[in-house]
């Protein structure tokens, strides 16, 4: 009797290997330390700029040795160094305006065959890399609220247009109430505002007489939307904002119904990351009451009905109406520079066409008004409160600007007023960067520091060695020259099970190093019982031959039984699990699957090679 | 080279001790339970909700100055201790009230340290996590060990049979109930780590299990004149070298982790550990005592074919 495997099984063991030897390469390359450039808002760099950076950066000395445009337009600079590369992110960031995001990043020199056939390093967790993970929650109750004030707000203006008969409207933080003086004058409301509001408000009928009211709710399924859009501006918000912060890589995604997953690798000073993430700054429109007096609402602490009292920067104080031209959220660009009539610093704000269409119509009311422009920002801050160390967040709302209005205005305008340049760049940018349709909270966080993250790989990697060391030895004297075979499908074990991760590009974490480090041990327990078979059938006086074909059938069964328990619950692991768990699942099932083809059909080819044709094999050291 | 661990000719009852085996894992499993009841398990704060910071010093510090500097700085609940090396060092804070100011505890404390504390440290690790979060982990947790049975037990009902089903759950019961008692025991922290590593003890514990089911099955076709406690014996002594080997290098791995994979990996280590040992001594005393006792014997596994079975085959 002889053991060969046909041809083709030798080929496909063959390709198989070299395939994941290929993919498992670009694991073997050193990263660069490099520079990425990006512009969020034209999603490329100028061909200008680009030549302004090479200027700039060889008079100073840190010429890249590599430059090169990524698939999503920004730049990538190599640099030999990582003082360099610092270098050269310091010098970009103050030469180059505030359209651009510089970023520190390790990027991979893989070679262009390589990356030609996508063959890409495996990524690396935050804990293994050093970075922020964030979880946000969506406070989307908050969301009601909000749609509600709209709403009163357009319908104060709406019904007056249509000439109806009501008292006032009213909104809480769930409904709203428009009241009526009369049965009469609510039945003429009914049939306009259920026509007009269909499909977004549902009205129900309260009260009569001088009671009368209709009383309005979200509808279901317009609640889910608003809802959903809530959290998609929320994320595109916060994308905005980290593009500021300027991070490589970052990931924004939703996670759950209600909650954003943030993670910022190689980011350190998470304060500034999460002030930057958390704060929340706008401008709103108001006309400037010229009814009231400011100085004695001011003084009593009461405005006249109808306005709100403000200050302006100076602390004067300043009357303006109670209803809003218009809100910070059809703003959708706002860069800074220098007033055209005054000299001074300002800021130029684009709006959407429904916003340019609102404010148009509310500026040509109001030529030769007043109006003010509002500056909105809720922050965090440390108060001392009962000798305490305490945070607070805190909303404040100033002045920043009262100018007549001269001509109606549009798409394209600019508010001076600002105190210098600085604070015009950063009203830019937290403009730019939106405003949040809903307020968030973190709710999680895990920081890992460089130091760490160096550590966990240097002892994740040393623990696999180590492991892989020891449990070849121990083959090897066990099994003799089988256990080599086995050694060889554990190596090639590893080999897939890195190969397989550059592939699905999934992430390494260090709970996934232990997942490979428990693998290694798990691995061999395939090739453990086909030649614990193949001794067995030995002793009961089998052939060789005969043995190794009757061990390798025969465990089979078994080995497929007992690695589809282990890998449900691996796939429950990855199902239920948080990041880091998932990390750990992945390579285990991984390794496990790999296990199923070194353990069985590549050590049975080995086994076939060494011994398949000697006809006459009387022992095996086994 | 080792002496190979031959048990061709071994025949241990081990099925004949099964009185000493079940008290040793009854008494194993109460003073478990026992223990979960009364000192409970030492929840991290993945599951409890917390901050945690994780400072390293240039050099080895007390820690003294800084529950000094700590408690100055208005944290009077927080827990210093060293982790892993005397130069890091870790505290930890019970999770606030109030949602807006937890995110920021760990830049408090952080700056705390730098200004009061014996030394300028380095930031090495934060991990914030709220109680609503915690709880859902705990929650989920829970939810992911009960899958993880179910999955197993209906797996095993098809391949098998289902006395053998609830044997092999009957098995990773104990496995589980036995870790965790270990764990309550000595008060080790039971993090999102741990609880990976009891679910890969789930897998590998059952891994083990499979493997002597599967020899049993195999002797009740080829070993028809035989007793069922003595195909069960044979099936055991039959697997026992299988068992032992892939332990031991399950177990080289492990301490190599243990002892090289750095303190984030210690817990999730021991688990491993304590139910590779545990589930090595369940699948070769309880796992076929257990299906014994369900009453699996031949006629559960090899059903007398039907009449007219083979017919139907013909048409």
């Amino acid at each position: 009797m002889r053991n060969s495997y046909p041809a083709w099984l030798y080929t496909l063991v063959v390709v198989v290997i070299l395939g994941a030897g290929l993919y498992a390469l670009p694991n073997l390359f050193p990263e660069d330390p490099s520079v990425q450039v990006g512009n969020p808002t034209t999603g490329e760099i100028d061909a200008n700029i680009r030549e302004l950076m090479g200027t700039i950066l060889g008079a100073q000395g840190v010429t890249p040795m590599q430059v090169e445009e990524q698939d999503d337009g920004q730049l990538l600079l190599r640099f030999e160094t990582t003082d360099d590369q610092a270098r050269a992110a310091e010098i970009l960031r103050n030469a180059l305006d505030s359209n651009h995001t510089v970023a520190l990043n390790l990027a991979p020199a893989t070679p262009n065959w390589l990356r030609a056939i996508n063959g890409q390093p495996m990524a690396l967790g935050l804990d293994l890399r050093g970075g922020v993970h964030f979880l946000m929650e969506v406070d989307l109750e908050a969301v009601i609220g909000t749609a509600m004030e709209r709403y009163a707000n357009e319908l104060r203006g709406r019904m007056r247009d249509e000439r109806m008969e009501f008292d006032t409207v009213e909104r809480s933080s769930s409904d709203l109430t428009v009241m009526f003086a009369s049965d009469a004058s609510r039945e003429a409301a009914e049939q306009w505002l259920t026509r007009e509001y269909r499909g977004e408000l549902e009205w129900e009928m309260r009260g009569s007489g001088d009671t009368s009211r209709m009383v309005a709710t979200l509808e279901d399924d317009h609640l889910t939307d608003l809802r959903r859009q809530a959290l998609q501006q929320n994320i595109s918000t916060l994308r905005s904002r980290v593009d500021e912060l300027g991070v490589a890589e970052p990931i924004i995604a939703q996670q759950g119904e209600n909650r954003i997953v943030v993670q910022l690798p190689g980011v350190q000073d998470t304060a500034r990351a999460k002030e930057v993430l958390g704060a929340t700054a706008t401008l709103e429109f108001r006309l400037v009451s010229e009814s009231g007096d400011p100085s004695e609402a001011d003084a009593t602490g009461r405005a006249p009905s109808g306005t709100r009292l403000y200050h302006e920067r100076d602390g004067t104080p300043v009357l303006l109406q109670r209803q809003v031209m218009l809100t910070g959220e059809y703003i959708t660009d706002a860069s800074s520079g220098i007033a055209q009539d005054t000299g001074g610093p300002a800021v130029f704000i684009n709006l959407d066409g429904q916003g340019a269409r609102i404010f148009s119509r509310v500026t040509s009311d109001n030529v030769g008004r007043l109006m003010a422009s509002v500056f909105i920002e809720t922050t965090t801050e440390t108060v001392e409160e009962d000798g305490e160390q305490v945070m607070r967040t805190s909303r404040s709302e100033e002045v920043i600007n009262v100018a007549r209005i001269n001509e109606p205005l549009g798409r394209r305008f600019q508010i001076s007023g600002l105190d210098s340049t600085r604070e015009a760049r950063n009203l830019a940018l937290l403009l730019r960067a939106g405003a949040l349709a809903a307020p968030m909270s973190i709710v999680e966080e895990r920081t890992v520091g460089p130091s760490l993250g160096q550590e966990n790989i240097d002892r994740g990697m040393q623990s696999v060695v180590i492991g892989f060391i020891a449990v070849m030895i121990f083959m090897v004297l066990y099994y003799r020259v089988f256990g080599l075979f086995a050694n060889l499908a554990l190596a090639l074990n590893l080999v897939f099970i890195v190969a397989v991760l550059s592939m699905l590009q999934a992430t390494l974490t260090l709970p996934g190093i232990a997942g490979i480090v428990l693998t290694v041990g798990m691995a061999v327990d395939a090739n453990v019982l086909i030649f614990e078979r193949i001794r067995e059938e030995l002793r009961n006086g089998l052939s060789p031959q005969a043995a190794i074909a009757s061990g390798y059938d025969r465990a089979f069964t078994t080995i497929a039984d007992a690695n589809v328990t282990t890998l449900i619950a691996a796939l429950v692991l990855f199902l239920f699990g948080t990041g880091p768990i998932k990390g750990f699942a992945i390579t285990l099932s991984i390794g496990i699957i790999a296990s199923m083809f070194t353990a069985i059909i590549v050590t049975r080819a080995i086994v076939n090679l060494t011994y398949g044709r000697q006809r006459r094999l009387t022992r095996l050291a086994i | 080279m080792l002496p190979h661990l031959n048990f061709a000719d071994s025949n241990i009852d081990f099925l004949g001790k099964r009185k000493i085996t079940i008290v040793i894992s009854l008494i194993l499993i109460l003073t478990s339970i026992a223990m979960l009841a009364t000192r409970g398990l030492n929840f991290g704060i993945d599951f409890t909700g917390g901050t945690l910071v994780e400072v390293g010093y240039p050099e080895a510090v007390e820690l003294d100055p800084i529950r000094e500097a700590l408690a100055d700085g208005g944290f009077s609940g927080a827990q210093v201790q060293t982790f892993g090396t005397s130069r890091d060092v870790l505290i930890r804070l019970p999770p606030t009230e109030d949602d807006d100011d937890a995110a920021l505890l760990s830049n408090r404390v952080l700056n705390t340290l730098r200004d009061g504390g014996p030394d300028d440290p380095d930031l090495r690790r934060v991990e914030f996590v709220g109680p609503a979060v915690g709880e859902e982990l705990r929650e989920q947790g829970g939810l992911a060990m009960i899958y993880a049975l179910a999955g197993i037990l209906i797996y095993v009902a098809v391949r098998f049979e289902w006395r053998f089903s609830i044997g092999s759950v009957l098995a990773l019961i104990h496995d589980v109930v036995i870790t965790l008692g270990i764990f309550s025991l000595l008060q080790l922290e039971f993090d999102l780590g741990v609880l990976a590593a009891v679910l890969a003890v789930i897998g590998y514990s059952l891994n083990d299990t499979i493997v002597v089911y599967d020899r049993i099955r195999e002797n009740f076709r080829i070993q028809r004149k035989k007793g069922t406690e003595a195909v069960m014996n044979h099936a055991v002594n039959k697997t026992l070298a299988r068992t032992i080997v892939t332990s031991t290098t399950t177990l080289l791995v492990l301490f190599a982790l243990l002892f090289l994979g750095g303190a984030a990996l210690q817990n999730f280590s021991i688990a491993l550990i304590i139910g590779v040992i545990v589930g090595t001594y369940s699948s070769i005393f309880i796992a076929a005592t257990a299906a014994l006792m369900l009453g699996v014997d031949r006629q559960v596994l090899l059903p007398v074919k039907k009449e007219g079975a083979e017919e139907d085959l013909t048409p």
